[in-house]
């Protein structure tokens, strides 16, 4: 403790208060460490939770079957929902997908100045627009004309899912070496070739690491559908241009109507929900991993 | 074929292909600037759309007149009378600020603590996986918290308000904040439900926020015989406080436009406003999920498109002020 003595004052009035220092300094380590399990036990706790009901109510009928006419008898399922979840995003998705990757491009590659400020202003904002805000914009573009359908529910998926490709793709331009490019356009490439052939593909797995993530976004997703595809639990609905059902939706209605029959579908539809949700969003974090460039 | 005309030939082959090239290039120009300005459209037609459909209520009733009252009444509302108006707004807004600050006071003290362990203090091998963990939570879908929080949440907090109430309902001033009783959907358990759901975003901003302190001021506080807690303070803390204060904006600004989870707890109660944490309310996203596709009275949907305007404008205001917060920070920040 030489050191420490020779900072002035004796050892006897140093060391108590560095032991104190110690001391606190063990005790945030420890309270932040206690935090981080509390939340690793919470996320176990909601994961389990749904886990553990939807396990006892799923069955095979769940996913061959529609809801019964009566909400509180027992049977039935969400085939008509897992159908819908599927069609809707896939069409978002075919929506998306262009839009996203070629705004990011032109955001990367050709916007300058001005121009590019506002866009990525925009693209950025419009992440933070609430979706039910996007679900009252569809309903007052295309169901107001139309009608209620499935594909006004895949255009306000899709309005949620642009901003989230467009950062995503741009992010991962960003990062691909500029020796690249300047390599391919010196070898006499033109530019739209060299975004095709060279830019694009060194940045692919981290784009399709953030499409993956958008469709899980948008699988997810209830309020814009509340107000575009509206649902549907008659029958089984394939035509995009009638109302549609999606699992959200299926699982919003019977879990808040009272039925425990009607809760127990919702379980098993939560349990698929978030088992394919999970499924796209540890699959895109191991795609993002193998990415040749990477954050 | 004489060698002369042959190199004619050549040449013009060479320039048709380069003008086929230029050409591409062009086209390819067009097609992603037209993507870009899709995008734009996009977002000035939602604006536009919003306040288009909201426009004759507005004209209706006053601006104003949204805004001056807490009472949602639409079956009172007849096509013919402008005054009082029927569609107040003013608790939908408190129901959407109080929900949002309960899952703000909540989630950003979590999350700055768990930003600071995962990037400073976690097992090196270990920081990966747990920003994974705290990510996860980003995937849960909204409707699946909403089912969780009525079935597991809101049977756990019963005896957590009920002691809150009790402890802190006589207290003068503050009191009426926790005046029970609590039956569970109410702004409490809206709020909890919340917290977490705004949790990812707030912990990943914060993270990058740390991430970005001076190695060297660390090293120096280290050097200087800092413990790893006095370190964190002084140079990483301290300097962060702009960077977690914009986290927290853009973490208000998910929770403001946050629609099933909260619809699902938070009892739907569209009269009038309740001072209470344990009584029921309704907000802005959640009135509009919920009377949407019923709105069948004089002005009601317009009147619901008002709600979505105003919605609109506040989480625009809220995250464009984190943007500018955190974007300087750093420019790769969010």
């Amino acid at each position: 403790m030489a050191t420490l003595d020779s900072l002035g004052g004796g050892s006897g009035s140093l060391a108590p208060q560095l032991r104190r220092r110690h001391r606190r300094n063990r005790g945030m380590t420890y309270l932040l460490t206690l935090l981080m399990a509390g939340i690793g036990a919470l996320l176990i706790w909601i994961l389990s939770y749904v886990a553990i009901k939807g396990v006892k109510a799923i069955n095979w009928g769940f996913i061959t079957d529609t809801p019964p006419g009566n909400p509180d008898a027992a049977g039935g399922g969400f085939y008509n929902g897992i159908i819908g979840t599927f069609e809707i995003v896939g069409i978002a998705t075919l929506i998306a997908l262009p839009l996203g990757i070629g705004c990011a491009v032109y955001l990367n590659q050709y916007a300058t100045g001005r121009i590019a400020g506002v866009l990525r202003l925009v693209t950025d904002v419009m992440l933070g627009i609430p979706t039910i805000v996007t679900g009252a914009f569809v309903y007052a573009l295309w169901v107001v004309e139309f009608g209620f359908s499935g594909f006004a529910g895949a255009l306000a998926l899709a309005l949620v899912m642009v901003p989230l490709i467009v950062r995503a793709t741009e992010e991962m331009l960003r990062l691909v070496p500029g020796d690249l490019k300047e390599a391919s356009l010196a070898l006499g490439v033109t530019q739209s070739r060299t975004i095709v052939s060279v830019l694009l593909p060194t940045a692919r797995a981290g784009i399709i690491t953030g499409v993956m993530l958008a469709v899980a976004r948008a699988m997810g997703e209830t309020a814009p559908l509340l107000l575009t595809a509206l649902g549907n639990d008659l029958f089984v609905e394939t035509n995009p241009g009638q109302r549609m059902s999606t699992l959200s939706l299926q699982i919003f209605g019977s879990a808040t109507g009272g039925f425990v029959n009607a809760q127990n579908r919702a379980w098993a539809g939560a349990l698929l929900l978030i088992a394919i949700v999970l499924t796209l969003t540890i699959m895109a974090r191991l795609i993002a991993r193998k990415s040749a460039v990477r954050r | 074929m004489s060698a002369a005309s042959h190199r004619a030939e050549t040449r013009k082959a060479q320039a048709l292909h380069q003008q086929r090239l230029r050409f591409a290039d062009t086209a390819f120009r067009w097609l992603v600037a037209g993507s870009a300005t899709v995008v734009l459209v996009a977002f000035v037609a939602t604006a536009f759309f919003l306040v288009r459909k909201s426009w004759p209520a507005l004209s209706h009733y006053g601006v104003l007149s949204f805004i001056d009252s807490s009472r949602w009444t639409p079956s009172t509302a007849v096509a013919t009378v402008s005054h009082p108006n029927p569609y107040g707004v003013l608790q939908f807004v408190y129901g959407t600020v109080l929900t949002s600050v309960i899952a703000m006071l909540l989630a950003v003290p979590v999350a700055v603590g768990l930003a600071l362990y995962i990037t400073d203090i976690a097992p090196q091998q270990l920081r990966r996986p747990l920003a994974y963990v705290v990510d996860l939570f980003a995937a849960v879908p909204s409707v699946v918290y909403g089912f969780w929080g009525i079935f597991a949440l809101l049977p756990v907090l019963h005896p957590i308000a009920d002691n809150l109430s009790s402890w802190l309902g006589g207290i003068p001033v503050i009191g009426g904040v926790f005046a029970g009783p609590f039956f569970g959907p109410s702004y409490f358990a809206a709020g909890i439900v919340l917290a977490i759901m705004v949790l990812p975003i707030v912990t990943a901003i914060c993270r990058e926020v740390f991430a970005v302190a001076p190695v060297s001021e660390k090293e120096a506080a280290l050097a200087l015989g800092a413990t790893r807690w006095e370190m964190l303070r002084m140079s990483v803390l301290k300097r962060s406080t702009a960077g977690i204060f914009g986290a927290s904006l853009l973490g208000l600004g998910r929770a403001f436009g946050e629609t099933i989870a909260v619809t699902m707890l938070i009892g739907n109660s569209v009269l009038s406003i309740t001072t209470s944490i344990f009584g029921q309310g309704a907000t802005m996203p959640s009135v509009i999920a919920n009377e949407f596709t019923e709105a069948t009275e004089p002005f009601h949907l317009q009147s619901l498109f008002v709600v979505g305007t105003l919605l609109l404008i506040i989480t625009l205001i809220v995250n464009v002020l984190g943007k500018l917060v955190v974007s300087r920070i750093s420019e790769t920040i969010a």
